[in-house]
């Protein structure tokens, strides 16, 4: 048992660090030029001396990542509230909401430079854009499959609709919501990266965009590199606040049911 | 006991889905008295559980009239205990926190929740003590066994001292010994506190251990066919069910709902 647990824990950074192997050799045996597929060696070196440079980028990419998801959360909860507790709002709203979702957020980038100018505006919302849904989805149906039981004891006692959310329907959604934080934080990475990519002076997708350019391929994967460590960053985070405040969902049940 | 009528049912109808819809409930005629434990027994789907949301104000009669305490019900009560089959516990509070609940919604005790939690708390405590669960105030319910979340759950209809407590299958889902020991558990607090219960069940024999009324209902819609007296001696006990008058209206019971089974049939 103990040595599974610490193989279990070693896991992650084996597997990292055979897939890096694996591509080192290919790169190697079949002799691909580093302006196609560097090696990852070659890709550590570009990361450890353009740190200063990818760092200025990995920056702004944080900081326009974080307000798109902040913005996500807001909208989302109070969208998932709105679309979970009014069957009409649900039937009216779920359309519209699921047709926005299918529309790329790419072609949606040009529409915002013309709007908001080339620069952070148009990466906070593309980053929010592709986020909210997630969040807004898992809101909703954590207070929408509310027992109709349970509603009915607490109509029964006097409970208006919104003591019935607060109460039971949002403590209730927590699972579902951190669970949705966990996908919609690398949506935002996703969405603030595209924008920067398309319209943008600073940020990691700038930086790849123009490495690529000129053939700064080593550049490009070091970028991103740093764009996957943020990821992985944040999702752990959310993680661990999950774990923190939803033990009562993960819980393992300690004497049976029944008698 | 007191004779005078606390809960009366007069000629209800129920539809579900407009007046053309499916009929739950037809000219259903039902009183309680006050302080009185009534048993409402018939064959699955007769409606017995659309009754309870009647009386409780959740929805309202397409037609006919109920009043609870002398006053129409035209919304959900505010007087009313509740407990099903399933616990409803919350998962996420302790059995205490999940008792204190009915006292963060009902009015007036709402307002001034934070000032008497002391007074509450001892109050749940005193409550959790006489069903059998002093000293499982800070486990959760998924730390609980089935028998266990029940008595809770009863205790959470109890907590904020209701005038009408009303159970819809409150034992179905435990086993037989469970079950015996909280027919017990629910005789001596009604003894103790007299609120008026309206059970719903389709154990026969719990009906007749627990309740002072038996009414029967026909199959769906459903309508009180025939309402029996149950005079046997309180406090009942694990032995009353030998008795002849028990078993002699066991079966009378059982000999009516299968009539109505084959009626709807």
């Amino acid at each position: 048992m103990m040595q599974n647990k610490w193989l279990g824990r070693a896991m992650p950074y084996l597997t990292v660090l055979t897939m890096l192997v694996v591509w080192e050799l290919i790169c190697i045996v079949f002799a691909i030029p580093s302006f196609v597929l560097p090696r990852p060696s070659v890709v550590a070196v570009s990361l450890y001396q353009n740190f200063n440079t990818i760092w200025f980028h990995a920056e702004r990419t944080l900081v326009t990542t974080l307000l798109g998801f902040g913005l996500a959360v807001i909208v989302g909860v109070v969208l998932g509230i709105v679309v979970g507790s009014s069957q009409l709002v649900y039937q009216g709203l779920y359309p519209v909401l699921v047709g926005f979702n299918s529309v790329p957020k790419v072609a949606l980038v040009p529409l915002m430079v013309v709007w908001f100018g080339i620069g952070t505006v148009p990466a906070v919302l593309t980053a929010f854009m592709l986020s909210f849904f997630p969040i807004a989805v898992n809101i909703a149906t954590g207070i929408a499959t509310l027992e109709p039981e349970l509603q009915d004891v607490l109509r029964s006692l006097g409970a208006s609709r919104l003591d019935i959310i607060s109460r039971v329907g949002l403590p209730r959604s927590l699972p579902y919501f951190f669970a949705s934080l966990k996908i919609s934080i690398t949506l935002a990475f996703v969405g603030s990266v595209i924008s920067e990519t398309l319209a943008s002076d600073r940020g990691i997708g700038t930086l790849v965009e123009q490495a690529s350019a000129n053939f700064k391929i080593p550049l490009v994967f070091a970028g991103l590199v740093v764009v996957a460590t943020l990821g992985i960053a944040m999702y752990a985070i959310f993680a661990y606040i999950e774990k923190r405040m939803t033990h009562w969902a993960t819980r393992t049940v300690e004497f049976g049911i029944g008698g | 006991m007191a004779s005078e009528k606390f809960v009366e049912i007069a000629d209800v109808s129920l539809h579900f889905s407009g007046p053309q819809g499916t009929l739950a409930v037809e000219h259903l005629d039902m009183s309680v008295a006050a302080g009185e434990l009534a048993a409402v027994v018939g064959p699955s789907g007769c409606g017995k559980s659309s009754l309870m949301k009647l009386v409780a104000g959740l929805v309202p009669p397409t037609r006919g009239t109920i009043e609870v305490g002398g006053v129409a019900v035209k919304g959900p009560l505010k007087v009313v205990g509740m407990a099903f089959q399933n616990p409803t516990l919350l998962p996420w509070r302790s059995t205490m926190e999940n008792l204190m609940l009915p006292l963060q919604i009902v009015r007036p005790y709402r307002t001034r929740f934070k000032a008497d939690l002391p007074q509450h708390e001892a109050n749940a405590r005193r409550l959790l003590e006489r069903v059998g669960l002093g000293g499982f105030e800070d486990r959760f319910p998924w730390q609980l066994s089935g028998g266990m979340q029940q008595r809770a759950s009863l205790c959470r209809a109890l907590i904020h001292k209701p005038s009408l407590l009303m159970l819809d299958e409150p034992f179905g889902a435990l086993d037989a010994f469970t079950r015996e020991d909280l027919w017990d558990v629910l005789q001596a607090m009604w003894m103790a506190e007299k609120f008026t219960t309206i059970l719903v069940t389709h154990d026969l024999h719990e009906a007749v251990y627990l309740a002072d009324t038996v009414h029967v209902m026909s199959a769906r819609p459903g309508k009180i066919v025939s309402t029996y007296r149950v005079d046997l001696p309180r406090p009942r006990n694990p032995e009353t069910p030998f008795l002849a008058e028990f078993t002699d209206l066991v079966h009378t019971l059982r000999e009516q709902i299968r009539k109505e089974r084959a009626a709807a049939l």
